[in-house]
């Protein structure tokens, strides 16, 4: 252990990107408000002119890219965004959250066939509908602990998605059809000009809602997100994100130093599944029909997976794990029926060589550090230096 | 926020290497002359693929007959892999109508996902005939460009109820279906068919993907039915067999299209799915008895694909032909080819080529199948089929 | 609810054989959450690769048919011990590539369960891609269909009016009780099993103790996933099929039924599993097989919520936050 210089080159690469996050990590912290606002301003334009035809070309030669940056980058990101408030900031495994997305899905498709509101209306209603969904299945649960509660959100997935099924009011394994776009809210077309056209936005209409272009749907999914991005974040800041970092440190200090713990993972289930449920409406908007195996076990899985590789806890981190789990499956369409096999190969690589994600949050790794929340005491403090120089000799 | 760049470009980068390594085989080459790009969509490469290999081979072959006349205008054959999902295949659809600019689609192959690539490819003005998208549902939408060359599930489903009262004469059906969006209403419809004849019914489901259907076994040995119609797949379909006549149970089993394979005996394995009844709108006539251009289409295909037509390769066949008439008469846009499709009228291998102004086939024949050994034997149509 | 009376002994076989199946598999999810308090979701994948090895090992010496009576007793033995061989192996190697590098770094437990995730994913899509297609001659679109042998004669070895019970029902549940026994003892009486409930109880201290932690760990995973081979072998003289994805189903089950008997606990393991199969196949009676799953992840929310660590609740370990 006392000569780095002979690790394997892979060891190596992987310490210089944590030193280099690190670094960045360190000047993001004390960059000026200034200068984070410049960032943020900067993104935002990056997101705007994200589905040009120049951009998409490249990250996405097989299939359409403005409907791939709405679904199933954009859901993926903004699920993320709603499953890291329950698992990266309250410490609660979710392995159900696709249920809420799903009652997100359905109460679009439901209104706006049966009763006709229109979508904003709709969004409004699906996100109290899955927040209080999020309440009822956390009221009886919330009480067990850790892996208990894993299975009983696995549970709470596939009993809705069964429901769904077997339901004829709701058309049962058929889904509901003809689900309606959100209404045009202006024909205002982008400009024809120069300038948009070498941006590649000329001539688009962001906010007609039709079946052929996928950008007018980005945008508005980008408007969700962003709104939950800054939601998410306020609380985290507050005294809400406070409390939910002790829960996930841990519960029972919290609770002496008199956290009501129970309230606050109640309130962390509501507003994963509040967020989880506008990700449903939004999806279903532009789905026209969804049926109930759209919303499968492997979603929610792969929602884990997304915020777990990004660096559970962090947000930018989640949205790039997001980003990566609904992109690369989509980029090497040209390997064919391997690419699944590749995803999951990719999948054990990177945990096993950046098992913290890969820009993760700065106190989820001070925790683990302790030596707290990892593999049952069977890390480094125990087998660590000792067994690792063992097998180094070994090979 | 440097390094979520430097993070993509490094994905990015890999990537691109192995998008490199396959583009080898994924080449869309645009020859000289002119030339009509006509996709085929659905799961080639998914769980499912084995009933849409088929008709993409049948289709392929309709292709190249046409190309090796050395016509004017060739057309190219490109797939589009949607695993049938619809979240799949919606971007693909678009990526088709905007990128690709193809002329005409082949498929989306199953139900499920036509519900939502449909739409786009109505708004994006691209004729599509599916050859095996049989949900009833899809036609009242009243969609211009959509088209199907083969019977939907209501009038599968009424002729296989039809051919279970009359031809079978059961008085006791047991319904069972995989609670799927084609198995479900498949198995109602047979079962409204069969009630109104007079037959007395039960129901029960099951989940394809679980492998003990001993539950719903115990169900049908408690009503002891003269038949069981199954809606469902025949991966699930063989299984359920074996576990029926393990039971004990020596009604006769019937199921539909999806169960038309030979996976179907060799899941229920030996004898047992022996005298089973398969319905189906489709002609799979590997010995080309039901007429000349069967047996022609048989032979064609038997030695390009060096293997017998399966299920719905001779839809995908007639689905290309329809497209092929299109492009011998002088239309090459996908408006003026729908347009054509209003009033095409040929014989083809499965069915005559006609479609009703929503876009159903013309021809409404449901033909039935007999499980003997693990080959699949035409019967004959529903209406007058009869067993021994 | 009349099907239910009318048909009720072979609902309880039907159970009985099924839960018998769930419990063998839950062992290894147990046995790896004791240790380790890892759910190591690619547990379903290894279940998998021993059904496709019994299944390969019956190609492979000439499938035979129709085998009953004494005979089949000792195709299962062997059967059952290429099963584990093939499943606990995996296992090991599974451990040794997915999780071990992830212990010495110290990873969440959150990370392990991804890469047991991508594992999982891995896994399936290998044998659905290529080494089914290779093993067995199969068209590569016909790497993801079920893959038969049938090799079973059943008759039905008691008869007792409406009380029947058929020779693989019989050999399913007489071998997983035996096997349960057999890994108790183990775990109970010998040096191994001693180092595994130590390290269950408290890795620390039983690595001052003298534990060879990374041993134990093996030791675990080559146990439970014999196990699952165990089981595989069962599956497939009932079912006499498998495919790529034969685990995934039946793997949520499983851990379900770990849960419910409490985890982490060997006899819950067979209490849970035994129970989950009854509940199965009593609420499809009653409500249609549709509702299966539902009445069981109902029943196992009503257990937790009375008995938050399920039925015998944690007993490999002190009960843990």
């Amino acid at each position: 252990m006392n000569d780095t210089t002979n690790r394997n080159p892979l060891t190596r690469l992987r310490d210089g990107y944590s030193s280099f996050s690190d670094s960045l990590h360190d000047r993001w912290a004390t960059a000026p408000r200034w200068a984070r606002w410049v960032v943020y301003l900067v993104l935002i334009v990056v997101a705007i002119i994200l589905p040009a035809d120049g951009i998409g070309s490249f990250m996405s030669p097989y299939t359409d890219w403005p409907t791939l940056l709405f679904f199933p980058i954009g859901g993926y990101i903004l699920l993320a965004i709603g499953l890291n408030v329950v698992v990266g900031q309250a410490g609660l495994l979710d392995l159900g959250y696709v249920a809420f997305f799903a009652i997100g899905g359905y109460a679009m498709a439901i209104f706006g066939t049966k009763m006709h509101m229109d979508f904003w209306e709709i969004l409004v209603v699906g996100v109290l509908l899955s927040a209080v969904s999020g309440i009822i299945l956390g009221a009886p649960t919330l009480r067990l602990r850790g892996d208990y509660l894993a299975i009983v959100t696995l549970g709470f997935g596939e009993i809705v998605r069964i429901v769904a099924q077997n339901t004829d009011y709701i058309g049962g394994p058929n889904g509901i059809g003809g689900i309606p776009h959100p209404p045009t809210l202006t024909e205002w077309t982008v400009p024809d000009n120069g300038f948009f056209d070498a941006i590649g936005l000329g001539g688009v209409q962001p906010f007609k809602y039709g079946a052929l272009d996928g950008k007018p749907y980005y945008y508005l999914m980008l408007l969700v997100i962003v709104l939950a991005i800054i939601f998410s974040k306020r609380l985290e800041n507050s005294r809400v994100g406070r409390a939910w970092a002790s829960i996930r440190e841990d519960e029972d200090a919290a609770e002496l130093m008199g956290v009501p713990t129970f309230k606050f993972k109640l309130a962390a289930f509501a507003i994963g599944a509040a967020i989880g449920g506008a990700g449903g409406v939004v999806y279903a908007s532009q789905a026209v029909s969804i049926i109930p195996n759209n919303f499968p076990f492997i979603l929610s899985a792969t929602i884990l997976a997304a915020v777990v590789l990004g660096g559970s806890g962090n947000l930018p981190g989640v949205m790039l794990g997001a980003f990566l789990v609904a992109w690369i499956p989509e980029r090497i369409r040209g390997l064919q029926e391997y690419r699944v096999l590749v995803f999951g190969g990719v999948l054990v690589l990177l945990m096993v060589f950046r098992p913290e994600g890969l820009l993760p949050s700065r106190r989820r790794k001070a925790e683990l550090a302790e030596g707290e929340g990892g593999m049952g005491g069977l890390g480094a403090e125990v087998g660590g230096p000792v067994t690792v120089a063992a097998g180094e000799v070994g090979e | 926020m440097r390094s979520r760049l430097i993070t993509v470009v490094g994905v990015v980068a890999a990537s691109a290497t192995l998008a490199l390594g396959a583009s080898a085989c994924g080449g869309n080459s645009k020859g000289g002359g002119d030339n009509v790009t006509i996709g085929f969509m659905g799961d080639l490469t998914g769980e499912n693929s084995g009933i849409v290999i088929p008709p993409k081979q049948g289709a392929q072959l309709a292709i190249d007959q046409y190309n090796a006349t050395n016509p004017k205008v060739k057309i190219t054959l490109k797939t589009y892999d949607s695993q049938g999902k619809g979240e799949q295949a919606v971007p693909l659809a678009k990526q088709a109508i905007t990128k690709d600019k193809i002329a005409g689609l082949i498929g989306p192959t199953f139900s499920s996902e036509s519900a939502q690539a449909d739409p786009v490819l109505e708004e994006g003005k691209l004729p599509n005939i599916s050859s095996s998208a049989t949900n009833a549902a899809l036609a009242t939408h009243g969609w211009k460009y959509w088209h199907r060359l083969i019977a939907n599930d209501n009038v599968q489903g009424a002729g296989i109820g039809e051919f279970i009262s009359n031809g079978l004469k059961a008085k006791k059906v047991f319904i069972i279906h995989d609670n799927s969006e084609y198995g479900k209403p498949l198995g109602e419809t047979v079962k409204a068919t069969v009630e109104k004849a007079g037959a007395q019914t039960s129901e029960d489901a099951i989940d394809p993907n679980g492998s003990d259907f001993s539950a719903t076994v115990n169900k049908v040995k408690a009503f002891a039915p003269d038949a069981i119609f199954f809606g469902g797949y025949y991966s699930a379909g063989g299984k359920l067999i074996k576990q029926l006549r393990e039971g004990g149970v020596k009604a006769r089993f019937l199921s539909g299209d999806g169960s038309l394979d030979q996976g179907l005996a060799k899941g229920a394995g030996g004898t047992n799915a022996d005298g089973s009844i398969i319905g189906c709108p489709c002609l799979i006539d590997p010995s080309g008895t039901a007429s000349a251009a069967s047996k022609k289409f048989a032979e064609d295909y038997k030695a390009k694909f060096h293997a017998d037509p399966a299920i719905y390769s001779a839809e995908g066949y007639d689905a290309a032909t329809a497209f092929i008439e299109a492009v011998k008469a002088g239309n090459t846009t996908p408006e003026k080819i729908n347009d054509f499709l209003t009033k095409v009228d040929k014989p083809g291998v499965s069915k005559e080529i006609k479609f009703q102004s929503n876009g159903e086939p013309t021809a409404t024949d449901v033909y039935v199948y007999e499980v003997k050994g693990t080959q699949l034997p035409l019967l004959g149509s529903a209406k007058n089929a009869t067993v021994k | 609810m009349n099907t239910l009376f009318s048909q009720f002994w072979p609902y309880t076989i039907d159970g009985l054989s099924l839960g018998a199946i769930y419990a063998l598999v839950a062992l290894g999810y147990t046995m790896v959450y004791g240790v380790l308090r890892l759910i190591n979701f690619a547990h379903s994948e290894i279940f998998m690769i021993g059904t496709f090895g019994v299944l390969g090992a019956l190609h492979l010496f000439g499938m035979p048919s129709n085998v009953g009576g004494f005979a089949l007793v000792g195709l299962v033995l062997a059967l059952a011990v290429v099963g584990g061989v093939a499943s606990g192996g995996s296992a090991v190697i599974l451990e040794y590539v997915a999780y071990r590098p992830l212990r010495r770094n110290n990873a969440s437990r959150l990370a392990a369960l991804i890469s047991a995730i991508g594992a999982s994913l891995f896994l399936q899509q290998l044998f659905a891609r290529l080494v089914i297609p290779q093993a067995f001659g199969l068209p590569k679109e016909k790497g993801a269909l079920p893959v038969q042998g049938h090799f079973v004669r059943r008759t039905d070895v008691i008869h007792i009016g409406g009380f029947e019970l058929s020779n693989d029902r019989l050999i399913v549940i007489v071998g997983a009780v035996l096997m349960m026994v057999l890994l108790d003892l183990f775990v109970n009486r010998t040096k191994l099993g001693r180092g595994i409930r130590a390290t269950a109880q408290d890795p620390e201290t039983a690595v001052l103790m003298g534990v060879n932690i990374d041993r134990i760990v093996t030791a675990t995973f080559a146990l439970g996933g014999a196990m699952a081979g165990v089981a595989a072998a069962l599956y497939m003289l009932r079912f006499e099929e498998t495919k790529f994805d034969v685990g995934f189903l039946l793997g949520i089950k499983a851990f379900t039924a770990a849960v419910l008997g409490g985890i982490g606990n060997l006899r819950g393991s067979l209490i849970g599993g035994i129970v989950l199969g009854l509940i199965e196949m009593y609420g499809s009676a009653v409500f249609g097989s549709e509702w299966q799953n539902v009445v069981a992840f109902s029943v196992l929310v009503l257990v937790l919520m009375f008995r938050p660590t399920g039925i015998l609740g944690e007993s490999l370990q002190q009960a843990r936050a």
